[in-house]
């Protein structure tokens, strides 16, 4: 990407971004470390099949348009502000923290228990560069990650994985995988902060293993000229558990991709989330998109998905949800809800979501509401004497707690809800 | 006749019942008591062909007829009704409608003539109305919305309309209050006759104030463990199931 | 005059115009060269002596199709259809049939009987040579009724002002109106089957409601004996001036054949001011063998404008056949007030795919649309349930309540939910809910203790998953219906 005037139409411009980032590679991919024929391949998809565009099924909602226009500083290395490592939150665990996209030791603690490499990109096993553009795109220009193992057995605790990004970088495209060995236990609190425009472009992903337990919190607070796009995967062996939060606050555009395949029996997944959108200080509206696709590819799976938007000023809030059932997925359990919000005259919420069944001894179920609050219920509390605004608030956490409830991880849940404070302060309802 | 002849079967490979012996015969109403698991509601279910239960061993003839080798509408259609425990509820299907069809149905397999919509809304309704039953149960959806008093009337009324030969009733009186279950009583003592029999599986011995049993048998893992006349209900009433079930009989099989 | 001889009138009239509508008979040449082209276009036009208007815009339509790609987003599978393989104009010649009921497929009959279609219509609906103008010998032949009625009916049309004809004969006696609405609803360039038809439509019907008129009848018994010979390219418009009522029946409950692959009819509806559209369908079309061999690709296009305050259009369909469905009855909501329905039960079995849904588009303020969806698949067939429900940032207080209800049967079938919801207005209220299941082992068990066998305790489960839909169809073709579901399924369970 230049600083020149980008080509007008949104395939144009995305031809122009993909073909800037390809250059980029071409630039740098002599000093980039790890898998180089990974980055190849990945710069051959890249090349042939470009970025997401408005044509996909799976981009309805969500143009990169405005992403592919945006002319991005050049990249300068920078220390993060104090501002920023200040909301960081202090919660028991180990801290890695990337900046722009690198390991900064001095941040980060050295996890006990668990084994944790960093310095190259950590591919895993489970991304898929082929299927999904923004992966390959990753995998070509990931510059560092962290690799994750937890032991067989072994409580791994919390590791508190934050993305910070100063404002100085162009884009970066962090790669994590984090593996749990059969019957062990870790949870990730995932943060995402940081000031100006940039893109932050992570994949990561969690192989799970036979009776494991992996809790996957996240909160993408990135600042207000942010463009966050990130891919998780998920890989649920026989009676092991992806459990997942993510809370969307911040940046310009985002989307959040999640694929759960449920692979072993009695495997199950969790996947909530909230997205709480507005307007950013310059009066544009936040977009964001939450898209998951859940695979039961084993008998007796679960999956449970309860998203949550709340929608102001101009704010666009997405959700894609696919629950696919294979034919030996039988006896499955899968339910999905998705609720939004509107609370001002231009929000515009789209929703999708979707059922993809071939086993028939399943029960699965969705359902999606969208409307204003309850007129009934906040006449009730103004009429006990609540000022309306306060009243507005006490509906909206109500409405916000049904997702964030599952979150056993008290400090985690701790440093959500402050999250959501901090939103609450920046926005009116 | 219903004849029961050491009749065991399993489900999921646990052995519920574990050579029951019984004979009905033709005119009587029989008791079957015993503690929750001892596989009242298994023997029920297997008599009229549930599926998931395995026959391991013995047999079950009625009139002759093996029960076990036919379909459990053709056992209907001997005159085999089952009130269920927990009723089944089908949405969108109409009750008047569904019990035509299961007449006609067996009325059919029997070689009889069907009833038309007139002639059978006359039965339906004189018979709702004998057992005190609002008319408007016939048109509301099979068990859908019905409480669990209506549900167990429902059985009842269905009963009084297919009028089965032989007729079991799997605690059709558990969860009903006393005007629930005199009617519940009442459908069973109108039906009573020397073509007619039952066997009604309870707990309680309250059930057999109204409907008296000619026989009383105690059920315990699976076996018939005692039998007895109506008075043996009132000791089991009076003194539990254990001072009635013998030692070692309660061990798991 | 004698009944007797009046039904003959009756009987020799309705054949007559049979060929009047849409066919001439002294045409020499009785199919056109295959493929498609401007100078097949002209070819049509001409045969149907349009006028000039509408003979360009057929040439638009065809202009726009050809810029246009074939839609790939469906979950369907079919081998790739090559348009100029197709025979674009066909002269309807007697083709020689079966000579008597013992001629015809004796699977054809045995489903006839279970749907309880009187004889004399079993014949015809089995192309049994002479069945139609064969003297009636019976006093309560379903044939002598439908005709005799039709005509006494239309003369009671007639009366109040309804029109309602071919749409070929509409061109030439209405044109203004014609002209004023045809492509009004679904543009030329809409997508590419109504594209397509827009080019080359043969045939279909034309309803005109006049203001304050309640259409002095179901427009059902009517279409059912004419809809056969229609064509493959369907054209269907109805118009409901204000705080007029009509309600539409196409289809049949009785399978049909047709050698045709292809069908791609367009359907579209306007009601202003307080008038109500009932639209009703029953698809039976052949959906191929049991390996999925043959059968209709049936791509339409339905579309209603509720274009005044407080109308109403309402979609019932029971769609059983074809071996591919790809339709979408769409209703947008203009005027204030107004109200969209769509109710749909889809049965596929053995190898048949569709793809059905709808479009609620809420642009008037106050509109409510109502959404209820029963996919039934079997066998190894695949059902999808695709709709947009759209709010637009002025449909203040819109509401919409989408209802979506899978159920398989058996494990080798697939049972999918697509649902689109789009909305920019925070005054609107959506609902939607979908669940996918199985046939209940334990209804099944119940059901059967009561007396009932395998397939009809199978038929009367899916008849009352489906009850919901079905009591929005016309009374006569609701009990059709329900045994058509029955039939359909037949040999799917156990």
């Amino acid at each position: 990407m230049s600083t020149t005037a980008p080509p007008s139409g949104p395939v144009a411009a995305l031809n122009a971004a993909a073909a800037a980032f390809i250059a980029r590679y071409n630039d740098s991919k002599a000093r980039l470390p790890g898998d180089t024929h990974a980055r190849a391949e990945a710069a051959a998809l890249l090349a042939e099949h470009g970025l997401p565009g408005p044509r996909e099924e799976a981009w309805r909602y969500t143009s990169l348009r405005p992403f592919a226009e945006t002319p991005f500083a050049p990249s300068v290395p920078a220390e993060p502000p104090a501002s920023l490592l200040a909301r960081i939150p202090a919660i028991e665990g180990t801290r890695l923290v990337f900046v722009d996209g690198r390991f900064h030791s001095e941040l980060s603690g050295v996890p006990r228990g668990i084994r944790v490499t960093t310095g190259e990109p950590a591919l895993g096993r489970i991304a898929r560069p082929a299927t999904e553009k923004l992966v390959a795109l990753n995998t070509m220009l990931a510059e560092d990650g962290a690799a994750i193992h937890v032991p067989a057995g072994i409580d791994g605790g919390t590791i508190i994985l934050v993305s910070i990004a100063t404002g100085h970088s162009i884009g970066f495209h962090p790669r994590h995988a984090v593996v749990l060995a059969a019957g062990a236990k870790l949870t990730v609190l995932d943060l995402a902060l940081g000031d100006g425009e940039y893109l932050h472009n992570p994949v990561i992903s969690f192989e799970i293993a036979e009776g494991a337990t992996a809790s996957h919190l996240r909160i993408q607070d990135e600042g207000e000229g942010a463009f966050h796009l990130s891919t998780a995967y998920a890989e649920v062996a026989a009676d092991a558990t992806y459990d997942s939060f993510a809370l969307t606050l911040g940046a310009r555009l985002a989307r959040m991709e999640v694929h759960a395949r449920l692979a072993g029996e009695r495997a199950a997944a969790h996947l909530n989330a909230a997205q709480l959108l507005g307007n950013t200080r310059s009066g544009d509206g936040q977009h964001a998109d939450f898209t998951t696709v859940v695979a039961h590819d084993a008998p007796n799976t679960a999956s449970r998905q309860t998203v949550k938007n709340v929608l102001t000023g101009r704010s666009r809030g997405v959700f894609q949800g696919k629950i696919e059932v294979a034919r030996i997925a039988q006896k499955t359990d899968g339910y999905q809800m998705n609720q939004a919000l509107l609370l001002s005259a231009e929000a515009e919420m789209n929703s999708k979501p979707q059922l993809e069944i071939y086993a028939d001894d399943v029960k699965c179920s969705h359902g999606a509401t969208v409307g204003a609050l309850d007129g009934d219920q906040l006449f009730y509390l103004r009429s006990r004497g609540v000022p309306e605004a306060e009243a507005r608030a006490i509906l909206v956490r109500a409405f916000l707690s049904e997702a964030l409830d599952p979150i056993g991880h008290d400090q985690a849940r701790g440093a959500m809800e402050a999250a959501i404070a901090g939103w609450w302060d920046r926005h009116t309802i | 006749m219903l004849e029961i002849k050491g009749l065991a079967a399993v489900i999921d490979n646990k052995t519920i019942l574990n050579g029951i012996d019984l004979v009905v015969p033709t005119g009587e109403i029989h008791a079957i008591m015993g503690p929750n698991g001892s596989g009242k509601s298994t023997l029920a279910y297997v008599l009229a062909g549930r599926e998931g239960y395995e026959v391991t061993a013995g047999s079950a003839t009625y009139d002759g007829h093996d029960l076990l080798g036919i379909e459990p509408e053709e056992r209907a259609a001997l005159g085999l009704f089952l009130a269920f425990q927990y009723p089944v509820e089908l949405p969108g299907v109409n009750n008047a409608n569904f019990l035509r069809t299961a007449l006609n149905a067996q009325r059919r397999a029997r070689g009889e003539a069907e009833l038309n919509a007139v002639q059978f809304l006359k039965l339906a309704r004189a018979q709702a109305k004998a057992l005190s039953m609002p008319d408007d149960m016939l048109k509301r959806n099979v068990n859908v919305g019905f409480s669990g008093g209506e549900k167990k009337r429902n059985e009842v009324l269905q009963m009084a309309v297919l009028r089965p030969k032989l007729a079991i009733l799997d605690e059709t009186d558990s969860g009903l209050d006393i005007d629930a279950l005199k009617i519940v009583a009442d459908g069973v003592n109108a039906l009573r006759g020397p073509d007619f029999s039952a066997v009604v599986i309870t707990h309680y011995q309250r059930l057999l104030d109204h409907i008296v049993p000619d026989r009383v048998h105690i059920l315990s893992n699976g076996r018939i463990v005692k039998s007895g006349g109506p008075e043996l209900a009132h000791a089991l009433e009076a003194g539990g199931y254990a001072a009635i079930v013998p030692e070692g009989a309660s061990e798991a099989a | 005059m004698p009944v007797v001889a009046e039904t003959l009138d009756a009987v020799q009239a309705a054949t007559e115009s049979g060929y009047k509508w849409g066919f001439s008979t002294d045409i020499e040449m009785e199919m056109a060269p295959k493929g498609l082209n401007t100078d097949i276009i002209r070819l049509i036009s001409a045969r149907k002596n349009e006028p000039e208007w509408l003979l360009e815009w057929r040439l638009k339509a065809y202009a726009v199709w050809l810029k246009m790609e074939e839609p790939d987003w469906a979950m369907v599978n079919h081998p790739p259809i090559d348009y100029q393989d197709l025979h674009y104009y066909a002269a309807p010649k007697k083709k020689p049939g079966p000579r008597s009921l013992d001629e015809v497929d004796p699977e054809l009959l045995r489903t006839y009987e279970k749907l309880g279609i009187p004889l004399r219509e079993r014949a015809i609906l089995a192309g049994v040579e002479g069945a139609e103008d064969e003297r009636p010998q019976v006093a309560m032949d379903a044939v002598f009724d439908s005709v005799s009625v039709a005509t006494t009916f239309k003369a009671t049309l007639a009366k109040s002002g309804v029109i309602f004809c071919p749409i070929s004969e509409a061109v030439q006696e209405h044109p203004e109106l014609v002209r004023k609405y045809l492509g009004s609803v679904v543009p030329v360039g809409d997508n590419y089957f109504a594209a397509l038809n827009s080019a080359v439509f043969t045939d279909g019907s034309f309803v005109y409601i006049p203001k304050g008129v309640r259409c002095p009848m179901e427009l059902s018994t009517y279409f059912r004996i004419n809809a056969r010979n229609t064509g493959q390219f369907e054209r269907t418009l109805i118009i409901a001036e204000e705080a007029s009522h009509v309600s539409y029946l196409e289809g049949c409950t009785a399978p049909q054949r047709d050698e045709n692959q292809l069908h791609a009819a367009v359907v579209e509806l306007v009601a202003f001011d307080d008038a109500v559209i009932k639209y009703s369908t029953v698809q039976n079309w052949y959906p191929g063998d049991a390996e999925g061999k043959g059968g209709v690709y049936n791509f339409v296009t339905k579309r209603g404008a509720c274009r005044g305050a407080r109308s109403k259009i309402s979609w019932t369909q029971v769609e059983t056949g074809s071996a591919i469905t790809w339709k979408y009855p769409s209703c947008i909501l203009q005027g204030d007030d107004s109200v969209g329905e769509f109710y749909s039960v889809a049965v596929t079995t053995n190898h048949q795919q569709a793809d059905t849904g709808t479009k609620m588009i809420h642009i008037g303020k106050r509109t409510t649309s109502t959404i209820v969806s029963k996919g039934i698949s079997a066998g190894k067939s695949n059902n999808t349930y695709r709709g947009l429900v759209r709010i637009a940032p002025r449909a203040d207080g819109a509401r919409n309540f989408t209802q979506c209800d899978s159920l398989l049967i058996g494990d080798q079938c697939g049972a999918h939910t697509v649902p689109y919801i789009e909305s920019r207005n925070p005054t609107a209220r959506l609902e939607h809910e979908a669940t996918t299941s199985k046939i209940d082992d334990d209804q099944l068990f119940y059901c059967r203790q009561r007396g009932l066998n395998q397939e009809d305790a199978v038929g009367m489960i899916v008849n009352g998953f489906c009850k919901d839909v079905l009591k929005e169809l016309p009374m006569e073709f609701a009990v059709e219906a329900q045994k058509l579901l029955a039939v359909s399924l037949e040999g799917s369970v156990g």
